[in-house]
């Protein structure tokens, strides 16, 4: 034991710390943004939520987070030219972590919308500039991620707009609201199932040695759905049933919230099994890229990130969630008192299929800007009483500031660490 | 803070529900005003009246509450200027309600006994007309909960029809109100102008439940 633990190099040690204290804020913050819309309206209680979002980010993490970590690792910068001096990614991949980390402490204590993914995907950018040359970053691929955070945000407020329309016509304006909600209600449990499904089994599970094509993805899709299909109806009727049972009216919303309380858990399970696939990248793609140029794997070939990383990641969100992230969840609820069941499930639906989606994808998105793209949408469709712009304002400023000040701040870094730790 | 809880604005229409329940009261206290210039007990119309300046000091002060929450940033499910006019029309009926206390108790007004039947009536139909445009401010959340789906849109647009009604039945009323001080107006003299301002007022607490109805028509128009 003590033999192997002397053979792990320090810089494996500094970012496997590095990584789960990424991993340790992104669960103390970040879920709970994810989380907190659910617990903000009652659809979730605190416990509820934590075990919600412990169980689904470690799967999300596990499952999904491949394709947006191998990204993160690899994907952003020329790899046959970054193999030509595999040291110089050590120190700048240790250099991004180390900038990501110090960005995410500023933000949590003053407060800024600052988001993970973009200070990692910034400070990868950094580091690759000056240790690698100008041309040995991915442009791309970069310009690819870039304007996805322009177009997921958008994506996520148009389906959230449709989502609502849908409901509003369907359950909302119908002379018997909650009959309609029992009746429609289990097939959203059907939509959610199959597209994660899809989306997470189609050559999504290589790093776990399953590679489902298209048609056996399908079928095993269609199976996940008829199963949320039956727990939907099971979860669904029972409360339809026990709202009967105490004589509330059917035709209030009142009633036909406490259904969609049900569906709005549905939602907050994918949602974090959504952030958990995408987020986990930010603290374990560096990581990944550390130990394989230290372990000399051939970094120019297509090889999957161990499922041990993915792990790992999964335990160190689940762990700030649970020494940190409650707290924060607890807060938020509080605060978000405004959302009711029906509107917190179209936002956090749409958040959650566009989050999917770009993890299928390989793309790093914010999970946030997504979910404040989702909550504008439902008030666009007239869904919300009142928004404040002003974090609108705040979450633009932070978007624009934070790729360059991660970039600088992490060819500073890349500089000090290489000065300290080359032979 | 987190960005998603700092999305959620403080919401107006609670607040504004709040506000027309008092001033709708302010009105309600005109009847047992008239119950008091009718029996001629002064002290009762001065208590009257200082029930009245409570209710209306009590619709100030959440009218102010709104006014300072209700920025330009908010992004709200209703036009901010539609929902400052409906806080205004609102207002507008307290502030009436007071102005008939008021010159009632300065005047020490009490009721010549031809005027007190159609005034009450009067009365009775301009404070239905603001409860109907009550019944429809209570609707907003409804309607914000139902995403101004068709079927609440439909409920409330009843409501304003019913409150049109009144309204122009409140303006008949206070016709043959006026008509009732007319015959009478040379036995009383000067205070037939007072009383003439007063049915006006009257009437006029109506006209503002109707204004406020005419901006949820706005509100709801698709």
């Amino acid at each position: 034991m003590e033999a192997w633990l002397s053979q792990v190099p320090l810089t494996i040690w500094l970012a496997g710390f590095l990584a789960l204290y990424m991993a340790w804020g992104i669960g103390a913050n970040d879920v709970a943004n994810a989380m907190g819309t659910s617990v903000g309206s009652g659809a979730l209680t605190l416990r509820g939520a934590i075990i919600v979002a412990a169980v689904l980010e470690f799967s999300g993490a596990f499952l999904a987070g491949g394709h947006v970590t191998d990204t993160v690792r690899k994907g952003m910068l020329d790899m046959e030219k970054v193999a030509l001096s595999p040291e110089l990614l050590v120190y700048g991949m240790l250099a991004a972590l180390a900038s990501a980390a110090t960005l995410l402490l500023i933000a949590s204590s003053r407060g800024l919308p600052i988001s993970t993914t973009h200070s990692i995907v910034g400070a990868i950018i950094g580091f690759g500039m000056v240790a690698f040359g100008v041309d040995a970053v991915a442009w791309g691929k970069v310009t690819q991620i870039i304007l996805s955070w322009v177009t997921s945000p958008l994506l996520g407020g148009v389906l959230a707009f449709f989502i609502f329309r849908l409901i509003r016509r369907l359950i909302l304006n119908q002379e018997n609201p909650t009959a309609q909600a029992r009746t429609y209600g289990p097939w959203f449990f059907f939509v959610v199932f199959f597209i994660i499904g899809l989306v997470t089994l189609f050559k999504g599970l290589k790093n776990l040695n399953l590679d489902f094509d298209l048609g056996t993805a399908l079928v095993l899709s269609i199976g996940l759905g008829i199963l949320g299909l039956a727990l939907g109806s099971l979860f669904v009727r029972r409360v339809a049933n026990r709202v009967a049972a105490e004589g509330q009216d059917s035709r209030s919303t009142q009633s036909v919230e406490r259904v969609f309380v049900v569906l709005q858990i549905l939602t907050a399970c994918a949602v974090a099994f959504a952030h958990g696939s995408n987020d986990v990248a930010n603290s374990i793609g560096p990581l990944a890229a550390v130990v394989n140029s230290q372990e000399g794997v051939d970094l120019v070939r297509k090889s999957a990130v161990a499922p041990w990383m993915l792990a790992l990641g999964g335990v160190g969100i689940v762990f700030g969630l649970a020494t940190w992230g409650y707290r924060v969840m607890e807060t938020i609820g509080r605060k978000i008192t405004e959302l009711t069941p029906s509107r917190g499930f179209a936002a956090e639906l749409a958040a959650a299929m566009t989050i999917v989606l770009a993890s299928r994808l390989g793309i790093p998105v914010s999970t946030t800007h997504i979910l404040v793209g989702g909550v504008l949408g439902v008030g666009l469709a007239r869904g919300i009483e009142a928004l404040d712009m002003r974090v609108v304002g705040k979450v633009l400023i932070s978007w624009v500031a934070t790729l360059p000040i991660a970039a600088v701040m992490s060819i500073g870094f890349f500089y000090l660490i290489r000065a300290i730790l080359s032979p | 803070m987190s960005v998603i809880a700092n999305l959620f604005g403080h919401s107006p229409v609670r607040p504004m529900q709040r506000h027309m329940k008092s001033a709708v009261n302010c009105a309600r206290e005109v009847l047992p005003l008239l119950d008091a210039m009718e029996s001629g007990n002064l002290g009762e119309i001065s208590a009257c009246r200082s029930r009245i300046d409570d209710l209306e000091h009590e619709a100030d002060e959440i009218k102010n509450e709104i006014r300072s929450r209700l920025p330009q940033r908010l992004f709200m499910a209703m036009e901010r200027r539609d929902l400052l006019e409906i806080l205004n029309r609102q207002d507008s009926i307290a502030d009436v309600a007071q102005d008939i206390a008021e010159i009632v108790d300065l005047r020490g007004m009490t009721v010549p006994g031809a005027l007190a039947q159609p005034l009450r009536a009067l009365a009775e139909h301009s404070i239905k007309t603001c409860e109907k445009a009550e019944q429809a401010i209570q609707q907003l959340d409804e309607l914000v909960e139902t995403g101004f789906g068709k079927r609440e849109v439909g409920r409330v647009e009843e409501m304003l029809a019913a409150l049109a009604r009144l309204e122009s039945e409140t303006d008949d009323l206070a016709d043959s109100c006026l008509r009732a001080l007319f015959a009478i107006e040379s036995d009383l003299g000067v205070a037939t102008f007072f009383w003439y301002e007063l049915i006006g007022w009257v009437g006029k607490m109506s006209d503002h439940a109707e204004a406020v109805g005419n901006r949820i028509r706005l509100l709801i128009a698709d």
